[in-house]
């Protein structure tokens, strides 16, 4: 391979693999402080797709003001259903709250079937972000460029928010030992519910980032990029944070390059994430950066 | 010899005997719409009590249903179809050689497709229950696309989207029910056996079960590879039954109906797992008036399809939230008739 075919991908794979990691970071935050697949947070970022869309198309706004709207309606989905549908179950065994949310993300996925039909709707991209640069050979448009930058700015803010901020203290306290933390007086439930908020927040601007570079959304769209995500953040290692970044560009690269020097593979292009995630748990379980939970909790 | 038969081994023979009963009565004196929500069914029934088996008694929440049905409907088809009927229907690419020449009896179909399905399944546990924690879920998850994947990208075997078509229909009510019943049996026994008190144990504590000595790793895959080896066995039958099979039957709605079924039926329970399928595969064909449109007299719903599935999954979420025990809780149809302190 040349160098320019080389550096064209690795500008593909970097805007691939931070809407991985966008999603995963709510998957392993999630995951840390409740030790739940939250099964839903495929479907809440097709949500928060699907708002970015009525925003633009419906109502008109422009497109901050789409995406404002789709992380507050996503945000606020993601604490309702902690309220609702998670939070009864605390103390219930594991499984029923991993079929809570199989449930919730069949719902959500069929609710806006019905609703809006299953077939895919094109996303109205706005001119400014299909301009396409040519830098010496590389071609990509503006949305790729924005993409990994707005991604590195909001991971930035994740990682002060948890290691700055009082809430972050509690959140990573609360993957350690809910009992302790309850008993320093936070109210874990709370604590749960800004962690469902700012995961699904996430989830939504990686949503309409997907939706921005695939123009389109469809109510089907979360559950495969949902699994992948999920795929980034054991790889990464689950529960951390940079982790999640981290396998989020593993995986994004590895699609990219394969496509790309392997197009005979191509229709395989989906299984790659789960290839990865078999081979992880095979040989190194905790992830690249992960946590052994299994020891810390006790 | 002296064979005594007990009274709870009558019980067990009158069962079986008035199943037997009333497969003959159904396939030679209904209606062939019926028979064909029956034989749905039976093979749900064997689908159930298997997936109980993995989530209800030994409490792995796994979601590999529709992988390993498509895997044995898969085999089953190639191997009941003779080389002509392949050679006629590969439109896409021109089948290998060696799928021309795959050939066997049903019976010999249906074992090959269990077995092929457990073997998979026991590649699988290596790196799923090697680690604690519900990876199983996602990996299954995982799988069933893969395997949806693997046969929409292999026309030379699968014939790719098109599916398999003309598949010899040798599926009947004899075989549905008759492979229902040794399933249910052989749960059973499972579930009643050492091994069986051993996946209850994993179930409610599993690092007690370690403390005690059980392998749970042995005792995972044991239970993962027996629901494999069924669902594939269900697969089989399903393809006899269906005479034609494509790799958009076997998406994720196969296994949440699955979900369903036993999580109504109470997980943990076989006979729970036989009640809800009967509740949820009877119900489904009730609830096809809500994909429909409809007429409430002032209004007019259109045709909503898709929404029998929202409505499956508010019951899911409703069951798991108010009656987390399902109609049956763990029990079985037995101990509805001990007596309290009796053992």
């Amino acid at each position: 391979m040349d160098f320019l075919e080389f550096t064209q991908q690795l500008v593909n794979g970097f805007s691939l693999g931070s809407m991985y990691a966008l999603i995963a970071i709510g998957y392993t935050m999630v995951y840390g402080v409740l030790r739940l697949i939250n099964f839903a947070h495929g479907d809440i970022m097709m949500v928060g797709a699907f708002l970015g869309y009525f925003g633009m198309a419906v109502l008109g706004l422009p497109f901050v003001a789409a995406v404002l709207l789709a992380v507050v309606g996503s945000a606020s989905l993601g604490m309702l259903t902690d309220k609702v549908a998670y939070k009864p179950l605390r103390d219930a065994p594991k499984i029923s709250l991993l079929i809570t949310a199989i449930g919730i993300s069949f719902f959500l996925e069929n609710i806006f079937n019905v609703l809006f039909g299953g077939t895919s709707r094109a996303f109205p991209v706005p001119e400014y972000m299909e301009y396409i640069i040519n830098a010496g050979g590389i071609i990509f448009t503006v949305a790729s460029l924005m993409v990994p930058i707005v991604t590195l700015m909001l991971l930035a803010m994740i990682l002060w928010v948890l290691y700055k901020t009082k809430y972050g203290m509690a959140i990573r306290a609360l993957a350690f030992d809910v009992n302790t933390v309850n008993l320093m007086g936070i109210d874990a439930n709370r604590i749960i519910m800004i962690v469902f908020g700012m995961g699904s927040a996430l989830a939504a601007v990686g949503g309409i980032f997907w939706a921005v570079s695939y123009p389109s959304v469809e109510p089907m769209m979360g559950v495969l990029i949902g699994l992948k995500a999920f795929a980034a953040a054991v790889v990464g290692g689950i529960g951390s944070v940079g982790g999640a970044v981290i396998g989020g560009f593993i995986i994004g690269f590895t699609e990219v390059v394969v496509v790309a020097f392997l197009p005979e593979y191509g229709g395989y292009k989906d299984a790659f994430a789960f290839v990865l995630l078999i081979l992880v748990l095979l040989f190194k379980p905790t992830g690249i950066l992960g946590i052994n939970f299994d020891k810390s909790r006790f | 010899m002296n064979i005594v038969i007990r009274k709870d081994q009558w019980i067990n023979l009158a069962i079986i005997a008035s199943a037997l009963w009333f497969i003959w009565f159904a396939s030679t004196h209904f209606d062939k719409y019926t028979v064909r929500i029956l034989n749905n069914i039976a093979i749900f029934t064997i689908l159930a009590v298997s997936y109980n088996l993995i989530n209800g008694v030994t409490g792995q929440f796994s979601l590999e249903p529709n992988g390993f049905v498509a895997i044995g409907a898969y085999v089953t088809a190639l191997l009941l179809l003779d080389g002509d009927a392949k050679e006629y229907q590969y439109d896409i690419e021109d089948p290998y050689p060696w799928v021309l020449g795959l050939q066997a009896n049903f019976v010999w179909a249906l074992f090959f497709a269990g077995t092929f399905s457990a073997l998979l399944a026991l590649t699988l546990s290596f790196p799923v229950f090697r680690v604690r924690g519900d990876y199983l879920a996602i990996v299954t998850l995982g799988f069933g696309f893969i395997i949806r994947i693997l046969a929409i990208n292999n026309p030379e075997i699968t014939n790719g989207s098109l599916g398999l078509n003309d598949i010899p229909e040798f599926s009947n009510l004899y075989w549905t029910g008759g492979v229902a019943i040794l399933a249910v049996i052989g749960i059973l026994n499972v579930v009643n056996s050492k091994y069986g008190r051993a996946m209850k144990a994993v179930r409610d504590d599993e690092d007690a079960a370690i403390a005690m000595g059980v392998n749970t790793f042995k005792i995972k895959t044991f239970a993962f590879c027996t629901s494999a080896f069924l669902e594939g066995v269900g697969g089989g039958l399903l393809a006899a039954l269906l005479t034609s099979i494509s790799p958009d039957l076997f998406t994720f709605f196969f296994t949440f109906q699955l979900l369903i079924i036993i999580v109504l039926g109470g997980l943990g329970s076989t006979t729970g797992a036989i009640i809800g399928t009967v509740l949820v595969i009877g119900g489904a064909e009730w609830m096809r008036f809500l994909d429909e449109p409809m007429n409430f007299g002032l209004f007019e719903t259109p045709a909503m399809p898709g929404m029998r599935m929202v409505v499956f999954s508010i019951i899911l979420i409703f069951v798991m939230l108010f009656a987390r025990e399902g109609i049956m809780g763990k029990r079985e149809l037995t101990d509805l008739f001990k007596r309290k302190g009796k053992k």
